[in-house]
């Protein structure tokens, strides 16, 4: 009743004495405890997850009291595993668990904001002009006015607006540029749809309806690994984690399991407790390197010499010093190592010749073709044991071809000869059972690791040459006589494997490419170690038939050379069966977050119901043109060549390249024309021609003029910017200080000078003497946080948060499908995301009246991975520009489709599902289905529109289309597609998912508990109740040919620029020399030493994965700002102390952040977490003189030419599968002590400074 | 003059103490998240340490030294000492805990004004407080040579002492008042209204505070038991839904 009152019971409360009166028992009140009772009650738990990047995909409790979200627990009722497996639980970490943190705080977006200097202007001219359209207008043609508020960006400055306005003048802006620079100006970035599919798909599918462009992220991340497309033409498909458990030795290398996958590390952690060895290799002493049983510890960036030198001991001691039975199977039947291989005469710069391997031996190599029609240049050869020619099934020419073809159904992997379906074993090398005749000859390898770089040790040897004896046979082809050998003998000579031929390492201890001797040379690892983990790996695969596995993060895949490092970690696994098995093979986890319902959601999210082809771009690509980075570019092609390579044929800088491979249709391009397509259309009209017709003929004599042969032209320059889901400009801008000056024009800290007129410039772009800067007219962001890239931006619309939409999340790492949902409905203003782009699409059909109606205009489509395209030029690379050949779309050219968009429907299309469903049926991948059942479902589900077709309004409608047409969540689809897939393979699939066929997971049915989803052949694991979910599974175990050239995984890529690059074969390169740090050292000395470190990122400890540090909680955890760790030898070389302000910076930019020095750090480098918010705690640089920037200011994009090869099987592009990556640890850094510390919080408004400082803050 | 006297010295004084009393014993059972010091530093310990000590011993002399030096009854001391030598011990050890609690309490107001963040996270009763108390310890120091000159005839301390008594003992008589220093008078009244503010300021604190010291008298261990509760019931937690 009362408290003091309840206190005055000194009498009548009973007590007790205990312990001779030193305790004492009392019946005080206890009702204060209600307190904390009623801070942990609750009115409702809702089921959801967080949208983030970290692949983790669990499933959270959202508690709800009074309308508010009040915190999240872990969520325990995942279906159950097998008998004899751990479960999944817990899932969540404690960094998910401060995410309730946003909802309410300080930087949580509320309303709609816009940069005050924009919204000025809007208003003004909205006031005096016709129509929205032209009010925008008057701005952007305005470059005073346009360059006001675009150099203001990243400056704060924003005012509050509304949603109708933000709306209105979105909208006007995306009319203005569709009708005068054309569609492809209006790009769009969000990374892994996984993560929360239909706010993915809300913006790409608005974005596809109005002619825009989707920007890839995986490769732009440079977590896509080349390696996986080379080898297997698969774009990353990996062991869930709960097969960690079937494993009996896992390698973690570059993974910090614990830290970054810490839902799933319970799994690493029991398998140790079944008895697994596990050994980590990670050049710092991280998290991963205390729970393993063996660290071992390269210098940074040196891993792929390790990889080759373990790939030595296991093909010496399990192929050579005797035959492993197992492997020897494995590798003749699933691995292009039987395959033949041309030897070609080379001549050298010396002008001596040496034979070096070439292609593969192809069918249309024997004047016969081997008595095949179909596509005899892309069908592989190899010998069978009894020395003859065989055919074996499953190369890439078996997989397309006209309908009722005398070969179809011959694409799998069964041990047969495709011409007659005999039984055919396939001989590894000429020398084995059944010696036919040959000769052994010299072949020459190119030799990287013998080159001087100026931070990483060489091990030199005579000349760029690994020169070794190989058995070779003589075959008559067509072309007369030439020498041919298998991919087994060549392997095994580029290994060092000496073979009593007359090459080879003697012994472990011979310094001879590739042994463990040599190995230790560059990397500093005991070759005792590489040895014993090398033969352990192996004898373990040996005896357990592939349960050997190697768990990877992204580390060895942010190098320049990562195929390197990746190819030849792959090597080992292939070489000892791991590859498809249970408990084996590789285990890359990044961000790509499988989106396991994808082919559902391909529709959706591109609007394919309405309009094929959707526009999509790789972003490295699009960045490096047109952040201007090229004109920057230091690195030479000379220097990444092979040293066999014709260098005549290879000349020009690395843009060069990628112009060359969009104009070949090997790579995408956005902008696509330099006139507007829909312009293009209507000259083609005028020409009376088809406007395909009319495109080829006028690319042909020049009057169209690819964009990316000027990316510097005002008719080029991107427009409008969308970023959702993403911190672009905080965190995954590599270059970003080119990214301010060029893109943005704000702003930066660049300190390089672009290509002088000394220096070779690009020979296949125009060169304008003054870099645009500048190019976009506007940038839209959407998100629930202040976040850097929200800074940058002129629009700032505020989005639902994890806990406050309806959506669906996927996960490599686990086979469930579950929701986002809303636990509370968007805080203040804010609109799901779906909502927001709604929004646009309702407005935009308005606004656009007047300006544009039904409209054509031209796409064009590189040669797409999957489809017959990707058949394009076998041999050689010739160019139609050249006059090499003719132009022909979809072969020598991109393809060219003309497309029509209804502009004033665009809200009508967003809204429903379109007839193309019906007409031309789902599917990826390279297979298709029919699909009028589903969308007849999907319309008695969510009820049609006035045209009959199925409604999509809410977010839950987005979601159930999704479900609803993809094989993983709807059985029925699941059956249709493993048929569809047989019709290609001649075998029976459907048994995979018959016995879930009437199965059909809905969205409520995933809020009540994540389900299981159900096995498709959009992906080469099973989920089955036998086998946890493994890549390549069903190639090994259904016999699905492996999407390549050859139909098996590969050791050897022979397409022509693979070979001038020297990687042909996996070797060692070391890091290439970015020379960043030159002629920028000691030039701006502030007294302090200077020393030169190579630059690492890793992910966080203290965030939400790459992307949420800026949540207050992790920010108290760690040092509450940016932060570099050191090594405490670096640190006494520059005189730093631990949480000294230190400076990172080189010729790209600069980095204000406290140094954290640790043993954890080995000498020579430093550490940079990912996305530490610039907004928080960044002082200014006293380089640059501008705030210290983002962990990406001191890198910039270089591309790699071999990344960009296209029409060539595997080598094809696909969004997100293929192309040009954005590394960045090859990058180098000075790291310097800082003398005074600038937070530089004046107020850009003087007349504001003066109250400012009298509270104390710095003049 | 007599009904400002009155009201001043007769009426004020009960106003104050039935605010304090009322005031705190209200703010006790309705408001306890509010019972608290207020500490600021945990966001700056800078000048904190010197200056919270100083001004904590100083004020708690100063305190009991007003307590028991004015309301003790003549009678109660006047064979162990006498009025002079009391107005002297009056004076030399005020004196010296004034001065401490001086420059402490001016090293807390200078913080509170002066340092940006401690400034901006402040209520106005924090600043309130401060300056009160500064101004009050002030005049109290600047009596300090008056009542000097008092040593020799005491008649002062015993007046002002002789009116307190009379205040606690609900005879109050203003009338003697009259002719007293102006600054012992205004010192007075300031002095009733810190107690005025008490209730609502950070003041709350010096309850707790002086309820620590049932700390020396508990056992080592308490246990709050639900089973021997009282009255029946009472305290059992609302039960979890």
């Amino acid at each position: 009743m009362s408290h003091f009152l309840d206190r005055l019971t000194h009498f009548t409360l009973p007590k007790e004495a205990f312990a001779d009166g030193h305790g004492k028992t009392t019946g005080e009140d206890r009702t204060w405890e209600d307190a904390y009772r009623s801070r942990w009650a609750h009115d409702k738990i809702v089921r959801s997850t967080h949208g983030v990047n970290c692949t983790g995909s669990c499933s959270w409790k959202i508690y709800v009291k009074g309308g508010i979200v009040t915190w999240e627990t872990q969520q325990t009722d995942y279906p159950r595993t097998r008998a004899d497996l751990p479960n999944h639980e817990p899932r969540g970490c404690a960094r998910g668990a401060s995410y309730s943190w946003y909802l309410y705080s300080a930087n949580r977006l509320k309303y709609p904001l816009v940069r005050g200097r924009l919204l000025e202007r809007w208003r003004k001219a909205l006031a005096i002009a016709k129509s929205p359209v032209d009010a925008w207008a008057s701005i952007v043609e305005d470059p005073a006015a346009r360059r006001d508020y675009q150099q203001l960006r990243g400056m704060g400055g924003f005012v509050r607006s509304s949603w109708d306005e933000v709306n209105q003048l979105i909208a006007a802006a995306n009319v203005y540029t569709i009708k005068t620079h054309g569609p492809d100006r209006v790009v769009g970035f969000s990374p892994i749809p996984a993560m929360s599919m239909v706010s993915y798909a809300a913006g790409s599918r608005y974005l596809s309806l109005i002619g825009g462009v989707c920007m890839s992220f995986y490769d732009w991340y440079c977590d896509l690994p080349p390696a996986s497309p080379q080898v297997w033409g698969e774009q990353t498909d990996v062991p869930e984690s709960a097969d960690w458990y079937n494993s009996n030795y896992i390698i973690a290398w570059g993974s910090n399991v614990p830290q970054t996958r810490t839902p799933d590390a319970h799994f690493f952690t029991e398998v140790r407790y079944k008895g697994a060895k596990t050994v980590a290799v990670t050049p710092d002493y991280s998290e991963v390197a205390k729970l393993a049983d063996l660290w071992l510890h390269p210098k940074q960036g040196t891993d792929a010499a390790i990889a080759m030198a373990m790939g030595h001991v296991a093909m010496k001691e399990f192929y050579f010093n005797r035959r492993s039975a197992y492997f020897d199977d494995y590798a003749r039947r699933y691995t292009d190592l039987p395959l033949l291989l041309r030897l070609k005469e080379t001549t050298l710069a010396d002008g001596k010749t040496v034979l070096a391997p070439d292609r593969y031996l192809r069918a249309s190599d024997f004047a016969d073709t081997l008595g095949q029609p179909n596509n005899p240049e892309w069908k592989t050869v190899a010998f069978d044991t009894a020395g003859q020619v065989a055919l074996p099934n499953g190369s890439i020419g078996f997989r397309w071809g006209p309908e009722g073809r005398a070969d179809a159904g011959k694409w799998n992997l069964e041990a047969k000869d495709a011409r007659d379906s005999a039984d055919a074993k396939l001989k590894l090398s000429v020398l084995e059972v059944g010696p036919q005749p040959h000769e052994v000859v010299e072949v020459a390898f190119p030799y990287f690791a013998g080159a001087d770089t100026p931070h990483f040790p060489s091990n030199k040897r005579d000349g760029d040459l690994n020169r070794a004896k190989v058995p070779a046979v003589r075959l008559k082809l067509a072309d007369g006589d030439a020498l041919v050998a298998t991919v087994f003998d060549l392997q095994a000579a580029q290994y060092g494997i000496d073979r009593g031929l007359g090459s080879g390492a003697k012994d472990y201890n011979d310094d001879y490419p590739y042994t463990p001797a040599w190995q230790e040379k560059i990397t500093g690892v005991p070759r005792d170690q590489v040895i014993t983990v090398a033969r352990q790996f192996a004898d373990n695969a040996d005896k357990t038939q592939g349960r050997s596995m190697i768990i990877i993060g992204a580390a060895m895949n942010h190098w320049y050379h990562a195929d390197m490092n990746y190819r030849g970690v792959i090597n080992l696994l292939m070489l000892c069966g791991c590859v498809g098995q249970t408990g084996g093979g590789w285990a890359h986890y990044v961000g790509q977050e499988k989106l396991r319902p994808q082919t559902g959601w391909t529709a959706l999210a591109f609007a394919l119901d309405w309009i094929r082809p959707p526009r999509q771009m790789n972003s490295t690509s699009f960045f490096y043109a047109h952040s201007d980075q090229w004109r920057y570019e230091k690195l030479g092609v000379q220097e990444v060549l092979s040293p066999l390579a014709d260098r005549s044929k290879f000349g020009g800088s690395l843009i060069d390249y990628n112009v060359r491979a969009e104009r070949m249709g090997w790579l995408p391009s956005a902008p696509q024309l330099k006139t507007n397509p829909l312009q293009v259309v209507k000259d083609a009209a005028a020409a009376g021609m088809d406007p395909k017709d009319y495109t080829v003929r006028a690319l042909k004599d020049g009057k169209l003029e690819l964009s990316c042969e000027d990316p510097d032209a005002p008719q080029n320059w991107p427009r409008n910017l969308f970023v959702w889901r993403s911190n672009l400009l905080g965190s995954s801008g590599k270059g970003h200080e080119y990214f301010c000056r060029h893109l943005l024009g704000t702003e930066n800290g660049i300190q390089g000078k672009d290509l002088g007129q000394d220096e070779a410039r690009p020979t296949e772009v125009r060169w304008h003497d003054k870099a645009p800067e500048g190019k976009l007219d506007l940038v839209v962001t959407l998100d629930f946080r202040m976040s850097t890239t929200c800074l940058y931006s002129d629009i700032v619309l505020p989005t639902a948060s994890w806990y406050e939409k309806n959506d669906l999340n996927t996960s490599d790492m686990h086979p469930f499908i579950h929701p986002l949902s809303a636990a509370v409905d968007p805080v203040w203003q804010s609109r799901s995301d779906w909502e927001i782009y709604k929004g646009f699409a309702r407005v935009f059909s308005e606004v656009c009246k007047g300006h544009l109606g039904v409209e054509k205009e031209v796409v064009l489509t590189p040669l797409m991975h999957d489809t017959p395209a990707e058949l394009a030029q076998p041999f050689d690379v010739k160019e139609w520009k050249k006059g090499e050949c003719d132009l022909v779309p979809g072969k020598t050219a991109p393809a060219i489709a003309v497309v029509e968009r209804d502009y004033p429907a665009v809200y009508e299309r967003f809204t429903s599902l379109g007839p193309l469903m019906n007409k031309l049926g789902n599917g990826g991948k390279g297979i298709g289905w029919n699909t009028e059942t589903e969308v007849r479902q999907l319309g008695d589900l969510n009820g049609v529109d006035g045209a009959g077709r199925p409604r999509i309004v809410s977010d839950i409608d987005a979601c159930e289309v999704i479900l609803q047409l993809a094989p993983e969540t709807n059985g029925h689809v699941a059956v249709k597609a493993w048929e569809a897939l047989s019709k290609a393979t001649g075998r029976e699939h459907a048994h995979l998912a018959l016995h879930r066929e009437d199965e059909k997971i809905r969205y409520r049915d995933v809020q009540a508990q994540p389900r299981k989803i159900i096995s498709s052949p959009t992906w080469s694991g099973l989920e089955s109740e036998k086998v946890s979910y493994n890549a390549g599974y069903t190639n090994v175990h259904e016999l699905i040919p492996w999407r390549t050239i050859t139909g098996r995984q590969q050791f050897y890529q022979d397409h022509p620029w693979m070979i001038g690059f020297g990687e042909g074969f996996s070797s060692y390169r070391p890091p290439v020399d970015l020379k960043t740090t030159a002629g920028i050292q000691n030039i701006k000395p502030n007294g302090n030493p200077e020393i030169v470190l190579n630059f690492i990122t890793p992910h966080q400890k203290w965030g939400i994965h790459s992307t949420y540090s800026d949540n207050l909680i992790m920010l108290t955890l760690n040092r509450g700002g940016p932060v570099i760790w050191l090594s405490e030898e670096d640190a006494r070389k520059a005189g730093i102390e631990d949480n000294d302000w230190v400076e990172l910076f080189n010729i790209n930019g600069a980095i204000a952040a406290r140094a954290v020095v640790s043993q954890r750090v080995n000498p020579g480098m430093t550490l940079m977490y990912h996305a530490q918010e610039k907004i928080i705690n960044t002082p200014g640089s006293e380089i640059t003189g501008v705030r210290g920037g983002i962990h990406n200011s001191v890198t910039r994009i270089v591309t790699k030419p071999t990344h960009m090869i296209g029409g060539y099987a595997q080598l094809s592009y696909g969004f997100n599968y293929y192309g040009t990556i954005g590394t960045n640890r090859d990058e180098f850094v000075v790291v310097r002590k800082m003398k005074t510390v600038d937070w530089l919080d004046t107020p850009r408004d003087d007349h504001l400074a003066k109250a400012y400082q009298a509270q104390g803050e710095n003049p | 003059m007599n009904t400002l006297y009155n009201f001043l010295f007769v009426v004020y004084p009960y106003v104050c103490l039935a605010v304090f009393l009322m005031g705190s014993l209200a703010r006790f059972d309705r408001d306890q998240y509010t019972w608290k010091s207020d500490s600021s530093q945990l966001l700056r310990a800078k000048q904190l340490r010197w200056g919270s000590n100083l001004f904590h011993f100083g004020i708690l002399f100063l305190f009991f030294g007003h307590l028991f030096g004015q309301l003790t009854p003549h009678a109660f001391y006047e064979h162990f000492v006498t009025a002079q030598q009391k107005q002297l011990l009056a004076v030399v050890a005020g004196g010296v805990a004034g001065g401490l609690c001086f420059i402490g309490l001016t090293m807390l107001l200078h913080r509170r004004l002066f340092d940006p963040r401690i400034r901006f996270t402040s209520h106005r009763t924090d600043l309130a407080v401060l300056i009160i108390l500064w101004v009050q310890l002030t005049i109290g120091l600047a009596t300090l040579p008056t009542s000097l000159h008092h040593v020799k005839d005491p008649q002062t301390m015993l007046t002002l002492a002789n009116y307190l008594q009379g205040i606690a003992t609900f005879r109050p008589d203003a009338s003697q008042l009259v002719g007293i220093e102006w600054h012992f008078l205004v010192h007075m009244l300031l002095g009733m209204t810190i107690f005025l503010l008490f209730p609502f300021s950070r003041l709350v604190h010096v309850w707790s505070g002086l309820a620590t010291v049932v700390y020396l008298f508990r056992p080592y261990q308490l246990v709050r038991s639900r089973r021997l509760n009282v009255p029946a019931g009472q305290n059992v937690p609302r039960s979890a839904s």
